[in-house]
Order: C-alpha cells, then structure tokens, then sequence
C-alpha cells in the first residue's frame, strides 16, 4: 500500500509542475477570463466601427423617421442628410467621408424602397440595422393605411397560450426538466473532456515509463497491479485539482463580475439544493466512467513501444467515447426512446447515457442497481485484464499496434501453455 | 542461504527460452551468466525478479519464493537501460530509492556517497537526458544499490562503457561482493567474468552448458594452451598429436593441446633445434571453453 502512495505521489508532482499542466491550465483560465469578460472585449472591438451614413431622401418624408428610429436603437450609427447629387454622394464614400450612402424613395405602390452604397460588397451590421428598421417602417405604413390599430396588430403577434400537463404524478415538471438537463449537459461534457484529456495522459504516461525502459526497474520494485492503479488515481487527483482551479476560479469570476450573470447561470444550469441527488450520481458515474475508460487507456499504452504510436493505439477508446456523447446528445432530445434505453446497459456509454436518463426521466432504482452492477462488473473484468496485458505489455518491445499483441502480451503472463 | 533455480522452464507459446535450469547461486560472491543472444540469461534475471512466472520449477531466495514483499533486499540493472529522461538524478534516485523501501534522509546519504565515488557529484540537479551515456549507467548503477540489496541482479553491466569506467563499476562491484552482498550478473565481455566470478554457468538455447566453480571447470576442461617463443621452425608441431590448434604469432606460436602431458612431448621434440626463449602452458581461457561448449564464436 505504501508504495502505491508513492508512484500516486510520484505521477502526481511530476505532472503538476509539468509546463504543459501549467500551460493548459493558465490557458483555460484565460480562456475564462474572457468569457466572463465578453461584452467590454465586444464594445471595445465594435467601438471603433462607428459609422457615419450619407442620406438621400427622395421622398422628403422618411429621413426623420428613420433617423428617430435609429437613435433610439443604436447610438453608434448616425445618419446625415446629403443634399447633393447621388453621384457626389458616392463620391464621398469612396474618399471616406462617409462610411455608405443610402438613397430612399417610394416604388410604385408608395412603399419605402432604399438603395445603399457601400465601399465593399460585404453584408455590414449597417446594412442589416437599416434595412430591419426600414422594414418596421414599411410594416407600419402598410397596417396604417389597411386600417389596423395597434391593439389588433399587437394581438396578432402575440404568441399562442400553450401548456403542458404531465399525467404521471412523479414525471418531472418543467423546471426540473431544466435543470436536470443543465447537470446532464455540464457532466457529458467534463465526462468527455476528462476521458479524452487524461485517459490519453496516462497512456502516454505508461508509454513514456515503457520508452524510456525505466518500467522494468519500476515494476521489479512495485507490483504492476499496483503500478498502474497508482498511476490511474493519481492522475485522476491530478484531474481533480485541475477541475478544482478552474471551477473555484469561475466561481470567483462570476462573483466578481456582478450577481446577475451568475444568477442567472446558476438557474439555467439547476445548481440547487433540491438536485444533491443528481449531483451524487453525476459524482458516482463520472467516478465509475473515468475508472472504465482510465483502465483501459492504460492497457493500450502498455502495449506501445514508442509514444508517438499512443495516439493511434487511443484511437478506438477515443471514438467509443465520442459515440457515447453522440448518443447522449440525442438522449437529451429523446431520453425516452428505446435506442436510449438499451444503451444506457451498454457499460462504455453507462456513465453518460444512465446519468441523462436518470436525470431526464423517472428510473426504478433496480434499473440504475442493475446497471451501476454491470458497468462496475466490467471494471473489475477490464482491471483484471489490463493488469495482466499491462504486465506482458510492458516488456514487449518492438513495433506494436494491433490486437495480436494484446494476446501476445496476455500470454507472457500466463503460466502454463 | 542461497539462490536456488530448482528445474526452472519458460516457455514462449512453443518456444523454450529456458529449459530445465537447475542452478544454486551461493550467497555472497560473484556469479557470472554467460551466454549468447536469445540463450535466456534476461529471461532468467526476470524470473528471479518475479516480473515473468516460471512455466514449471521454482526460484527461492534463502528457501522463500521472491515477492514485491522482498524487493527492498534485491537490486537490478536491467540489460536496457532505463531512467526518466527528464527528471533530475537526484528526483530520481529519490524516487526510485523510495520505492525500495528507503526513507528520504537515507537515500540522500547514500546517493551522495555513491556520486563522490563515481567523481559525479554535480550532476546531481541535472536531468538525466543531459548526462553522457556512460555517467547516465553510473545513475542507472546507483539506482540499482543504492538501497543495499543483499541480491543484486546486474544484466550486462559494463556493456558501453570506456575502459576507466568500466574499472570503476568493477572495483565498486567487487567491493559489494566484498561486503557480503550476492552479486549475478551477466556479461558480453568475457575477461571481466573470467576475473571477477568465482561460479559460473553457461547457458546455450535456454539449457546449462556448464556451471559451477571456474577453477574446477578450468581444470576439468583438460585441455590447456601453450605458448612457444623461440629460434626455430614450428612448423612440424602442426601435425603433432595432440596438437588441436595451431596458431603462428611473430616469433613463436600459440597451441591449443588436449592435455599438459602433450606439452612434455613437445619439449622433447623442439629440445636442440634452436635458442628456445619461453615455453608457458596456461589454464584455458574461458573463451576457449566457451567456444568449444557453445560451438560458436562468443560475439
């Protein structure tokens, strides 16, 4: 046992004062800084983007209500009357002072029409706010001369009463709908990044030990066994602490940056009291998932000589990771379709697809008894298995990359033949 | 007290990398493993280790079977060398050295000791990648007792060394022996088991082709070596019998006979031809018992 705590402890330190733990650390907090910062970095960069629109009216009437509109949408685009020619008013694009050139009129049903000249062909932000804006215009001329009042206008937007009634007295409302699916959206994704980010950590940790042959001296002083459970938890606390900086950081930010973003986030994701029990299934099949996948992907680095071919060799563990994702992308439109149903028993897609039904539907407890059993079960089967391929598989050497080799290394563990 | 390989067989899927080794290393002293590429020296080394299960017989240290119980008591420089490329020596040891069982204090004591004794003490905050190849086997050395195991198992451990560290490696090597430590180990170079191995065993294809006490095996082997300087034609000992190799070196000749009653013949055939300058009958050398056991040239 004591050794265990020293290759966890060993396999530990050396990837937290690694540069790339460092690196992608700071860069996810970077990347957070940002978010929670979006709408100066937004105002800063469309600050400068000013813009400055020529008007030709040539129905004499249009020019103020469409500058009135446009004052009270957006402060950073201002029109001027051009009086001048339509000719010198494209002159005036092009030298610059003024950023387009827009010329109303009526067509022949008396309806605004407009022109607008631009330097480049590209569909600007001013384009799109003139145009909207010269739409409502149009839209309330056309209701106004057909006779409408505002009242039926406003009733004929207005969106159609609909609710839902759920006769199962246990079925989930709406809101815990939302919120369950918040939960089940932030564990697929942390589930997934977690499996792909450190499931290829330790295989490429195993396979590092195995290149540079220290794995023989290792596992001459320390059972294999030990090895590599030792490794898979300390990199599963290295995960942790990682997910603990950025988690406890976010926090911080979003607390900072004033309550209502983080209000509002806590709602939208269902943080709340009435969830701890989702939350400790979240915490029990992101356990049980990383152990499956964390195994397994230790196994395949044993089996490579070199670490460049890790990457090939994680490939299929990659992609039943990305079906499992796929699958439960789909689970959270239709958590109650049998496709779903059966695979949430499938022990590689258990710990996302049994998590979202559980936190999408209303599940027996012997369902997820039965499945938290067989994703466990297979653990244990993939344990026992890995240990024994771990064992041959670090003392073969030599071009290794298929599924020959896992026998091969099966077989130099065994006694009899 | 001893190291005991009790009709110990590997097998391979169909492929017999050790067949029937019966073996009892005395404790204390130095045991030399020779053989050549594929004979199951490595195979060997990792049975005693417990890294692979023997298919049949049993390896007992001092009547115990070996288990990661007792890997404090046992030191191993694998034939591969292998250390963390990036991490520094000290970090290194540390780590290594812990998982021997030794405490932290300890191990600095001792690693220190040891890189005085290797003339490297400044590499100490260096990462391994950054040391030669021959101070990166010192390391590799000191991993290996740094914990002072009572069995040490040193695969090829000279091998790629320049001649003053290979005497440095040995003379740290036999003082080991000297403190009572037992000491198997293999090596490609046949004149450092020749001087340093008090047993031996040679292995060929996985089977022991000779083991035991070197002297004994010297002297039971029969034949001996003759070497002849002198005025005078050689020639006519080609055709002697008893004569089982004939080699001509400036000024003389060096013969192979079937035994030391040859050379006495021989004396007598040359007496009165010439100025006879030196005539010296030698043990075998373990090369030529190799050869004539293995029935191939050693490397």
């Amino acid at each position: 046992m004591n050794k265990f705590f020293i290759v966890l402890g060993h396999t530990f330190f050396t990837r937290l004062k690694s540069k790339s733990f460092l690196f992608s650390t700071a860069f996810i907090l970077l990347l957070l800084t940002l978010f929670a910062n979006i709408d100066t970095i937004v105002h800063y960069f469309m600050g400068d983007d000013e813009g400055k629109i020529a008007v030709i009216d040539e129905t004499d009437e249009l020019y103020p209500v469409l500058e009135k509109a446009l004052a009270d949408l957006d402060d950073r685009l201002t029109l001027e009357k051009f009086d001048a020619s339509e000719e010198k008013g494209k002159e005036a694009v092009q030298s610059g002072e003024y950023d387009g050139l827009l010329v109303i009129s009526y067509d022949e049903a008396h309806f605004p029409k407009a022109v607008f000249y631009e330097n480049d062909a590209v569909e600007s932000w001013n384009q799109m706010t003139i145009e909207q804006q010269l739409q409502q215009i149009k839209v309330a001329l056309a209701t106004e001369r057909s006779g409408i009042d505002e009242q039926t206008l406003a009733a004929i937007y207005e969106p159609v009463q609909f609710e839902k009634v759920a006769l199962d007295e246990t079925a989930k409302t709406d809101e815990e709908l939302n919120a369950a699916r918040g939960i089940v959206y932030i564990m697929l994704f942390v589930l997934y990044m977690a499996v792909i980010i450190y499931g290829q950590m330790i295989a490429t940790d195993v396979a590092t030990e195995k290149s540079s042959r220290v794995m023989e001296i290792l596992i001459s002083s320390a059972s294999p066994i030990t090895h590599l459970f030792a490794k898979i938890i300390g990199i599963a606390c290295l995960g942790i602490t990682q997910m603990l900086i950025i988690f406890m950081y976010a926090i911080w930010l979003f607390k900072t940056k004033g309550s209502e973003l983080a209000d509002a986030l806590i709602e939208e994701f269902g943080f709340s009291v009435e969830n701890l029990a989702l939350f400790i299934y979240a915490l029990i099949f992101f356990i049980l998932g990383y152990l499956l996948y964390a195994t397994i992907a230790a196994m395949l680095g044993s089996l490579v000589s070199r670490v460049e071919d890790v990457q090939q060799l994680t490939m299929p563990l990659i992609f039943l990771v990305m079906i499992a994702f796929f699958i439960a992308m789909f689970g959270l439109a239709a958590p109650d379709a049998k496709f779903i149903t059966i695979t949430s028993y499938i022990p590689f897609f258990t710990p996302m697809i049994m998590f979202l039904r559980i936190g999408m539907l209303e599940i027996p407890a012997w369902e997820i008894g039965l499945s938290i059993t067989v994703l466990i079960a297979t653990i244990i089967l993939f344990a026992w298995l890995s240990a024994r391929i771990y064992r041959g598989g670090v003392l073969m050497y030599g071009p290794s990359r298929s599924l020959k080799d896992i026998k091969q290394a099966f077989l130099l563990t065994k006694k009899e033949n | 007290m001893s190291l005991r390989i009790d009709n110990v067989t590997k097998k391979f899927g169909d492929h017999i990398a050790v067949d029937n080794l019966q073996l009892e290393i005395p404790e204390k002293g130095l045991f030399g493993f020779l053989g050549g590429n594929g004979a199951g020296k490595t195979t060997t080394f990792r049975m005693i280790l417990g890294l692979l299960d023997p298919t049949s017989g049993e390896i007992t240290w001092n009547g115990q079977k070996i288990d990661y119980g007792k890997s404090h008591l046992i030191g191993y420089l694998p034939e591969e060398r292998g250390l963390y490329p990036k991490l520094k020596v000290k970090d290194q040891l540390v780590y290594l050295g812990r998982l021997r069982g030794m405490r932290k204090n300890d191990i600095e004591a001792e690693m220190e000791y040891w890189l005085d004794r290797f003339e490297i003490p400044h590499y100490a905050n260096k990462k391994v990648e950054e040391l030669s190849k021959g101070n990166q086997q010192k390391i590799q050395f000191i991993s290996a007792v740094i914990h002072r195991p009572s069995l040490l198992i040193l695969d090829e451990p000279f091998s790629g060394l320049d001649p003053i560290n290979v005497e440095m490696l040995k003379e740290a090597v036999i003082d080991l022996a000297d403190n009572g430590t037992t000491i198997v180990f293999s090596s490609h170079q046949m004149e450092h088991v020749e001087e340093m191995c008090e047993n031996i065993c040679i292995l060929r294809a996985g089977k022991t082709v000779v083991k035991g006490n070197l002297a004994k095996i010297k002297q039971s082997f029969g034949k001996k070596n003759l070497n002849i300087y002198g005025d005078m034609p050689f020639d006519s000992l080609k055709t002697m019998p008893g004569v089982l190799r004939y080699q001509e070196v400036v000024g003389g000749c060096k013969l192979q006979i079937e035994n030391e009653s040859v050379s006495q013949e021989i004396l007598k055939s040359l007496s009165g031809k010439g100025f006879l300058r030196r005539f010296e009958l030698e043990e075998p050398t373990l090369n030529d018992i190799f050869i004539e056991k293995v029935g191939e040239r050693y490397e």
